[in-house]
């Protein structure tokens, strides 16, 4: 029998599929505008790119807010606890339909894997890929700003790297959408707020 | 009926009176409509009885002139237009046209006559010419307005005074030019007078820049935004200002980044005015187009607003002397026309080619140009550079700028390893265009310049580079962004500039997609494991 519990609240709803829907707009013109792929126009590319970077931007304002204030931030705190055994369910007990290791609970929503990998993106993605486009976006201001010496092949470099790494959590990330307790479990809790979990 | 009376009388005189305010009005701008255009200038020479007589030559004009423009020749004596011969300040170099040899007709001394056709004076007809002479400049190649004043090749600068056949052995005849007219008819500089030489450049008609030619004449705006003859007309002088005579823009010097900003009227700065920043000024790209004025960094406007050049007619490309004198079996000069009427050999110059809407080259340009001068020795072996554009993407002063590369093969010294001159035009007994014998023309030539000639005659493969800078398109014909931002773009060959989507980083490319696709297909392999099992635990 399965349990339902509230995990996911309206705001941080919104917040995920704004974002999501974003981040696909910023990694197809991001790519086209890097030669990668053609779809826009390199011309298109750039405009979409700007305005859905700067439309992340706003939002980011107020999921930093919401975070603080509502203390959310420590779902992201890392756990080494159960780590292993997380490992080990994706690599044998999902094919098994072993019980889940971890129980989500409001507090703790995160399973420590997710914990790991979201962190990796606030610290390492995110940080490379906002300073590097934020100066890619401001090119023209680097003399103003003292940053003269910056080489834009470098800092495009950089972003470059930074767009790779959220292709790939991307990938993943879709993929372990259908982890959960069913198949469609996490995906129903991201678009109702309501989990399924095994009681 | 009495009310009908009225009514009808009423009306009567309101449509009188509607009548007369119609007629009033249209008297009235009748009137405006028959008012004369004020006269531009101050003067209308036609009325001057100083230039109402018979002029016998071209420095009888000039002396009437003088009388009233006293200081017009002295003037114009300090100008490149007058003396063919500057020193760059910059490279201490001494270049014009009289010192310097390009790979078009190569050098003017020992065939004065018939290129001074293209100097603003007369009688220059050997290397004896006096510069100081006042009454031996030409006012009217310049401020003819009449469009009938042409001094011809072979004259040293003169119009025709005597009826003569023009071409040379054409039948057709020229009448004497009316000097009086032409004096009566003076007027300030156009896109006509300019043009007589500067369009003409390198031997005819659209063959040296490239972004000079006779379309210029009455463009449409497609060709020149601002010469449009229908629109802003422009004459050369509105950017090239002129003060004393002295015409500012030169590619003897060229202004190559200009970030000084709009030249405010009255401004005391020393700068070059024939910018297009002085009018546009530095960030001339709106708002909406911020992203645009970020490229005024690394690109000369040009880059991007004349999208090619030579869109009028076909511009000269390539030049090769080493086939020139061949003849046909009577032993008579052949000359080939290609397909689009352009000459494509003469036994008096060689093989050419054209083109038109020609992609320029782009390249670095800082502005410096280092001459090989006639002293210059070079290495054969090489692609020899006439004018080298010095430049690099790190000095901050070099923009990314298009040129016209001409390339051409011309006579050398091969014992000194230095150009040479070639007696051409003018000496019968010498001249290359009468005898076809190059040894000998370059021998008379070399003489007459006073320099060595070991007799060991060669030709060196050659490239001239011209900036482009004329014929500026509309906007809406001005680069597209992904003219330059796409693999093999317009800037392929441009080193130093870091440009989004020309395939910049293929290795770190390689790396990040293949780990894509392997996290892809890991997880699609994770999934299909998943799917087995489930299907096979039911």
């Amino acid at each position: 029998m399965a349990e339902r519990i509230y995990i996911f609240k309206r705001f941080e709803r919104f917040w995920h599929w704004s974002q999501a829907l974003l981040i696909i707009i910023l990694m197809m013109t991001g790519f086209e505008v890097h030669g990668s792929w053609s779809v826009f126009g390199f011309k298109q590319a750039v405009n979409i790119h700007t305005i859905a970077a700067w439309t992340l931007v706003g939002l980011w304002v107020f999921a930093i807010f919401w975070h603080f204030t509502t203390g959310e931030w420590k779902q992201y705190i890392p756990t080494m606890e159960k780590v292993d055994a997380m490992m080990k369910y994706y690599l044998t007990g999902i094919f098994t339909h072993a019980p889940h290791p971890f129980r989500q609970t409001t507090l703790r929503k995160h399973n420590p894997l997710q914990r790991i990998a979201y962190l990796f993106v606030l610290v390492v993605i995110n940080p490379l890929i906002w300073t590097t486009g934020w100066f890619y976006l401001f090119y023209g201001s680097w003399d103003a700003w003292g940053f003269g010496w910056l080489d834009l092949r470098w800092v495009a470099f950089f972003h470059v790297v930074a767009a790779f790494m959220m292709l790939i959590f991307f990938i993943a990330h879709i993929y372990l959408a259908t982890a959960g307790h069913t198949v469609t479990s996490h995906i129903k809790a991201m678009i109702t707020g309501w989990e399924e979990v095994e009681d | 009926m009495f009310n009908k009376i009225i009514s009808v009388a009423v009306l009567s005189l309101l449509a009188l009176g509607w009548q007369g305010m119609v007629m009033a009005v249209e008297n009235m701008a009748a009137e405006t409509t028959a008012e004369q255009p004020v006269a531009k200038s101050t003067a209308d020479h036609s009325k001057f009885k100083e230039l109402d007589k018979v002029f016998k030559s071209g420095p009888d004009v000039t002396k009437a002139c003088l009388g009233c423009h006293t200081e017009a020749a002295k003037q114009l004596h300090k100008t490149k237009h007058w003396t063919w011969d500057y020193i760059n300040p910059d490279t201490s170099q001494q270049l014009g046209k009289n010192r310097v040899i390009n790979n078009f007709c190569t050098a003017v001394p020992s065939n004065y006559k018939f290129c001074t056709a293209c100097h603003i004076g007369f009688g220059w007809e050997d290397k004896n010419f006096d510069f100081t002479s006042e009454a031996n400049v030409d006012c009217m190649v310049c401020h003819d307005t009449t469009g009938k004043y042409k001094k011809l090749p072979g004259l040293a600068g003169h119009p025709n005074y005597e009826t003569l056949e023009w071409p040379p052995h054409s039948g057709k005849f020229r009448a004497p030019t009316d000097l009086k007219n032409i004096a009566q008819n003076v007027g300030p500089t156009s896109r006509q007078t300019c043009g007589a030489c500067h369009f003409r450049g390198g031997g005819g008609d659209a063959v040296k820049h490239g972004d000079l030619d006779s379309t210029l004449e009455f463009p449409q705006k497609y060709l020149d935004v601002h010469m449009d003859a229908k629109g802003l007309n422009f004459t050369c002088s509105k950017c090239h200002v002129t003060e004393s005579h002295e015409v500012s823009g030169s590619r003897n010097q060229v202004t190559a980044a200009d970030d000084k900003g709009h030249l405010i009227p009255g401004s005391t700065e020393k700068r070059n005015p024939a910018t297009c920043v002085a009018c546009h000024d530095n960030n001339p790209h709106g708002a909406k187009h911020a992203l645009l004025n970020r490229h005024t960094e690394k690109l000369a406007c040009q880059t991007c607003h004349i999208p090619a050049y030579a869109r009028g007619m076909a511009t000269k490309m390539t030049w090769d002397w080493s086939t020139a004198g061949k003849l046909d079996e009577k032993g008579q000069r052949i000359q080939t026309r290609g397909s689009d009427g352009n000459d494509i050999y003469d036994s008096k110059k060689g093989d050419f080619t054209w083109e038109k809407y020609v992609i320029p080259e782009y390249q670095w340009f800082n502005g410096e140009v280092i001459w090989t001068l006639p002293d210059t020795q070079f290495d054969p072996g090489a692609v020899l550079k006439i004018n080298d554009f010095k430049g690099s993407p790190d000095d901050g002063k070099s923009r990314i700028w298009p040129t016209k590369v001409f390339r051409g093969k011309q006579a050398y010294d091969k014992a000194s390893n230095t150009l040479v001159v070639a007696s051409l035009a003018d000496d019968p007994k010498t001249g290359f265009w009468m005898n076809y014998d190059m040894q000998k023309a370059v021998t008379a030539g070399q003489a007459y310049v006073g320099k060595p000639y070991s007799g060991e005659l060669g030709f060196v493969a050659t490239e001239m580079s011209w900036p482009i800078t004329h014929m500026v398109a509309p906007s809406n014909d001005a680069l597209a962004c992904d003219q330059c931002h796409r693999e093999e773009g317009r800037l392929a060959g441009v080193t130093g500039v870091y440009m989004p989507a020309t395939n910049n980083t293929p290795l770190l490319d390689r790396l990040g997609f293949l780990a894509a696709f392997f996290t892809l297909l890991g997880v699609l392999g994770h999934g299909a494991i998943r799917y087995f099992m489930h299907k096979r635990g039911k």
